[in-house]
């Protein structure tokens, strides 16, 4: 076996970090985002071939056994998962994380060398090791939740209990206080404690995720991309390794500025969101009563409003990607914009249960990317706009975030659909949506529903357009 | 209450201040409805068109002004129809009080109560009986439609197989209604269109009618609290000038509007302006009547100066659609009186008693003023500057609160030096440059990728997989949990790193322009 030297190992590490975040960096466009990928496999490759060759690595033929069948499982997980379930890949990915920070975290307690370190540092390095396990533990329970609920094989619904803040706060003192007892325990005899602490982080993860609505989805999955980075850079910590370090704390920031961006696309505080209880107001009783009625329209009469319409915008949801419309909706876009028609999409930061969702779904159906707008490009062009069709949303459009305040969704930026000549929501019942809030859209005089399966109306419609 | 409507008698007046369908209107609000013999023909309204609409035909114009107790009617009356009058009738029209002082007197002296339409209040309550308003309206479209007729050119550009047609270049004066009407019409009829105003608030309206708002360099605003404009400064006037002798070259058909309500019109375009122009072009001036802001306008005549510019002093009334709109603001006029049975002449009422122009036998003119659009609070000198007050001073308070933050951090930092072994400093050196370049880059990613960008996360965030590399070991024997614990996270971890690649290259493989 050929080994590297200490020092050739930092270069390469150094290397990896560079490629990391030339990595991250490509994603600022379409163009540099296929680069991006690239600099990342390789910054990957040069990380594990400068690990593997150093000095003092044992054991290759389980890492190779490991890394084999982990690389058959990996690419067919990714080659199989269809573009509307990314949400539950994201999710699960994460708990990945959270995993092997708890496994790492506990071979590190159990490695030999540990424990020979001298007392300050033996003292630091427990700490680091607690802290790694903690924020593991809470990864990989929390994102295990966050696909079940993604996956819809847990409620949805925010599972809340009276004074689970109190509960919360005492099991993160109770972690701390158990923290102190490992940090002071002889040899490998803090393990009891190592053990309860995971066992008390797994249910602060647990418990964390089911407090959340389903609404809140792109924030609990960004919080969560967030925490599984810090979780690497608190084992970077553990094991001296500035690579992990650096990668963990690129990830952990990533996830934390889209936890941000998510929140104030919904204009609501990190901390509320965090903390729960937002999707659980259905506050029926509380708003303003809205005045006006309910018309709909078949598919026939909507082909007609299109084939007589300028301009189109398309505003799609979760309801879209449940339906599987986007392919049916691209071409129906492809027949209106060979009429010579302006045809466009229009984004909402939170439509959909990952941050940019839709744009994925749309770009699978080959939507090219530029006539896929976001809310701020879209919004001053609605009110010359012939006909907006609401796909599968309906929060993202509630006229009651911008004028009535007693709305749970007030002050939340929304697109501005009703300002158009006329607006079409695809629905099928006429159910409220995630933030569990009435739409006065519906009852607007130029707004018209057409119920029933998205992908079913959008073929009908194309229908009666070609025919 | 009897109504009636007698026959214009000025020769060029071709409306009726009723139509059959005011006359429903009228019958509706409990009058009874009396009109002259031919007193619509040429608004193309017959008299048995009246008479199925239930009015009932009189013969002479003296029937008329004796037995109705409201006569309606468009031009301001002559002195022969004055003497027709009853003492106490009420009588609507249009009087342009300020120039017609001596028909006042008669009028008043006969004790004739006389409404002046044009001296209709253009406040919002009473939009819906501002003739000047629907006429305006009127005469802007009707002055594209003419100057389009002597222009000898399509206004919009086209592309044939005959060749290429430059769109036609409108210049309209004055965005009051009949300049927006004007901009307008032609824009729809695919001219470019530009305006000119001298108020500034006017500007967003021009743009909403598809025209662009030309301005001159001088800071100065000619609007006023009665909506019409105020006489500019010299200088201002002087830049205008030179404005118009720019637009004088280029444009095609220019439409004046601008009219100071009891003087004459503002003369805007001047000798040199029209000398300026490219034969074949067109001067429509809706102001002709009173004097025209051209200075080569000859009221009621259509004719071409020396250089080919053919100047438009007259415009077709379209009397049959003016003479609905001027009866349907009669008749709004007439329904805010209290129709037939509460009809009353009510001097406290705003935009009665502003309208009333004799009364009782007296003048009542001209009338209190009253600012059209709400006044603006005055932006003062200290309101200029405020912001960049509050500015700085919030300015000065991020700056303190910054520096409180980063002494608490520093003293952290110290203190933790204090304490932590040197390398561990040095790994937290690391970690804090990290999250700081992963905060500057990740703002950059479109938010369109964020999807991949997180697969790809989930990918490096497999990097964790060094800490199970470094634990594997060859002797199971002595460390089998170790081992077991360190190949499950190569496991997971490596999933992660492939499956998170894999997917973000299928995902990014999607995006296409």
């Amino acid at each position: 076996m050929i080994f590297i030297g200490k020092e050739i190992q930092t270069a390469a590490y150094l290397f990896a970090s560079i490629l990391f975040i030339l990595s991250l960096g490509g994603l600022s466009s379409q163009e540099s985002a296929k680069r991006g990928v690239f600099y990342g496999i390789v910054g990957m490759t040069i990380a594990i071939l400068a690990t593997v060759l150093g000095k003092g690595v044992e054991g290759h033929i389980y890492i190779i056994g490991a890394i084999s069948v982990a690389a058959i499982i990996g690419t067919l997980l990714a080659r199989k998962v269809e573009m509307t379930s990314m949400p539950q890949l994201v999710a699960i990915l994460h708990s990945f994380v959270g995993l092997a920070a708890v496994l790492v975290g506990f071979g590190s307690y159990l490695d030999p060398v540990t424990h020979t370190l001298s007392s300050t540092e033996h003292t630091i390095h427990l700490v680091e090791v607690f802290i790694g396990v903690f924020i593991g533990a809470i990864t990989f329970t929390g994102s295990i939740v966050a696909w079940g609920k993604l996956e819809g094989k847990i409620m949805s619904k925010p599972l809340l209990y009276p004074g689970r803040h109190a509960v919360n706060i005492i099991l993160v003192l109770a972690s701390i206080v158990l923290g102190v007892m490992f940090a002071g325990a002889e040899g490998t005899d803090g393990m009891i404690y190592l053990y309860i602490m995971t066992a008390i982080a797994a249910f602060i993860g647990v418990m964390l995720v089911m407090a959340i609505g389903g609404a809140d989805m792109p924030v609990v999955v960004s919080m969560l991309n967030s925490y599984s980075g810090w979780a690497a850079s608190a084992a970077g910590f553990m094991l001296g390794n500035d690579l992990l370090i650096v990668t963990g704390a690129l990830v952990g920031s990533s996830g934390a500025i889209l936890s941000i961006i998510m929140c104030e696309a919904m204009n609501r505080s990190f901390f509320s969101v965090i903390l729960g209880g937002f999707g659980a107001q259905t506050s029926s009783g509380t708003t303003t009563a809205i005045e006006g009625e309910v018309t709909s329209l078949n598919h026939e009469e909507v082909a007609g409003l299109l084939k007589e319409a300028k301009s189109v915008v398309i505003v799609p949801g979760y309801g879209m990607a449940v339906a599987k419309a986007q392919y049916p909706i691209y071409d129906m876009v492809q027949t209106l914009r060979k009429a010579g028609k302006n045809v466009r999409f229009a984004i909402h930061p939170v439509a959909g249960r990952l941050p940019g969702h839709m744009n994925v779904l749309l770009a699978e159906a080959n939507v090219p990317y530029d006539i896929v707008l976001e809310m701020d490009e879209i919004n001053p062009e609605l009110p010359d706009t012939d006909v907006v069709m609401v796909i599968g949303a309906n929060d993202v459009v509630n006229p009651g975030a911008q004028d009535d305040p007693s709305s749970p969704i007030y002050g939340m930026p929304v697109i501005e659909a009703w300002k158009a000549e006329k607006v079409i929501i695809m629905k099928r019942s006429m159910s409220v949506g995630y933030a569990g809030v009435e739409n006065p859209l519906f009852y607007k005089p130029n707004a018209e529903m057409l119920y029933g399966d998205a992908k079913d109306s959008v073929e009908k419609i194309l229908g009666f357009l070609k025919g | 209450m009897k109504v009636g409507i007698p026959s214009e008698v000025f020769p060029n007046e071709l409306r009726v201040a009723a139509t059959p369908k005011t006359i429903k209107r009228l019958q509706k609000q409990g009058f009874e409805v009396y009109i002259q013999h031919n007193a619509g023909l040429k608004a193309n309204f017959s008299d048995k068109d009246f008479e199925e609409a239930g009015a009932k035909i009189v013969a002479t114009a003296t029937d008329i002004y004796g037995k109705s107790d409201i006569v309606l009617k468009v031009k301001e009356p002559s002195m022969e129809e004055v003497d027709m009058m009853k003492e106490g009738l009420v009588m609507l029209s249009y009087l342009w009080p300020a120039q017609n002082q001596p028909l006042l007197q008669k009028l008043a002296d006969k004790k004739v109560n006389a409404i002046a339409m044009d001296a209709i209040p253009r406040i919002s309550r009473a939009q819906k009986m501002d003739v000047l308003s629907s006429m305006a309206n009127i005469a802007g479209y009707r002055a594209v439609i003419e100057g389009s007729y002597h222009f000898g050119r399509f206004l919009n550009g086209q592309i044939t197989a005959a060749g290429k047609v430059e769109p036609a270049k409108v210049l309209v004066i004055g965005a009051g209604v009949a300049g927006l009407a004007a901009i307008g019409a032609a824009n729809s009829l695919g001219a470019i269109v530009r305006a000119f105003d001298t108020r500034k608030e006017v500007a967003e309206q021009i743009a909403s009618m598809g025209a662009q708002f030309l301005t001159v360099e001088i800071n100065e605003d000619g609007a006023t609290s009665s909506g019409y404009s105020k006489e500019m400064s010299k200088e201002f006037i002087e830049a205008e000038m030179k404005l118009f002798l720019e637009q004088a070259k280029e444009v095609d058909i220019v439409i004046t509007t601008a009219q100071i309500p009891g003087r004459p019109a503002p003369k805007l375009w001047l000798d040199y302006h029209v000398a300026a122009m490219k034969p074949g072009s067109v001067i429509v001036d809706l102001a002709a009547s009173t004097g025209g802001n051209c200075v080569a306008t000859k009221n009621g005549e259509v004719y071409t100066t020396d250089n080919g510019v053919t100047v438009v002093g007259k415009l077709n009334q379209l009397p049959n659609q003016a003479s609905q709109l001027y009866g349907n603001n009669l008749c709004h006029l007439l329904d805010d009186m209290g129709k037939a049975e509460k009809f009353k002449i009510d001097m406290e009422d705003a935009v009665v008693s502003r309208a009333m122009v004799t009364y009782n036998g007296k003048i009542n003119w001209p009338p209190a003023p009253l600012p059209v659009s709400p006044e603006k609070p005055k932006t003062t000198e200290v309101a200029v500057e405020a912001p960049e007050i509050v500015a700085a001073r919030k300015n000065k308070k991020e700056a303190t609160s910054m520096v409180i933050k980063l002494g608490v951090i520093g003293a952290l930092l110290f203190a933790m030096g204090q304490f932590a072994p040197g390398e561990f400093m040095q790994h937290f050196t690391v970690f804090v440059l990290a999250v700081f370049i992963g905060w500057q880059v990740i703002w950059n990613v479109s938010h369109s990728l964020h999807t991949p960008l997180m697969a790809v996360t989930n990918a490096i965030s497999g990097i964790i997989i060094i800490g199970g590399l470094l634990q594997t070991k060859d002797n199971l024997s002595s460390s089998l949990v170790m081992t077991v614990l360190a190949s499950a996270a190569i496991l997971v971890a490596s999933i992660n790193i492939v499956g998170g690649f894999v997917v973000t290259h299928r995902m990014l493989k999607m995006f296409k322009k």
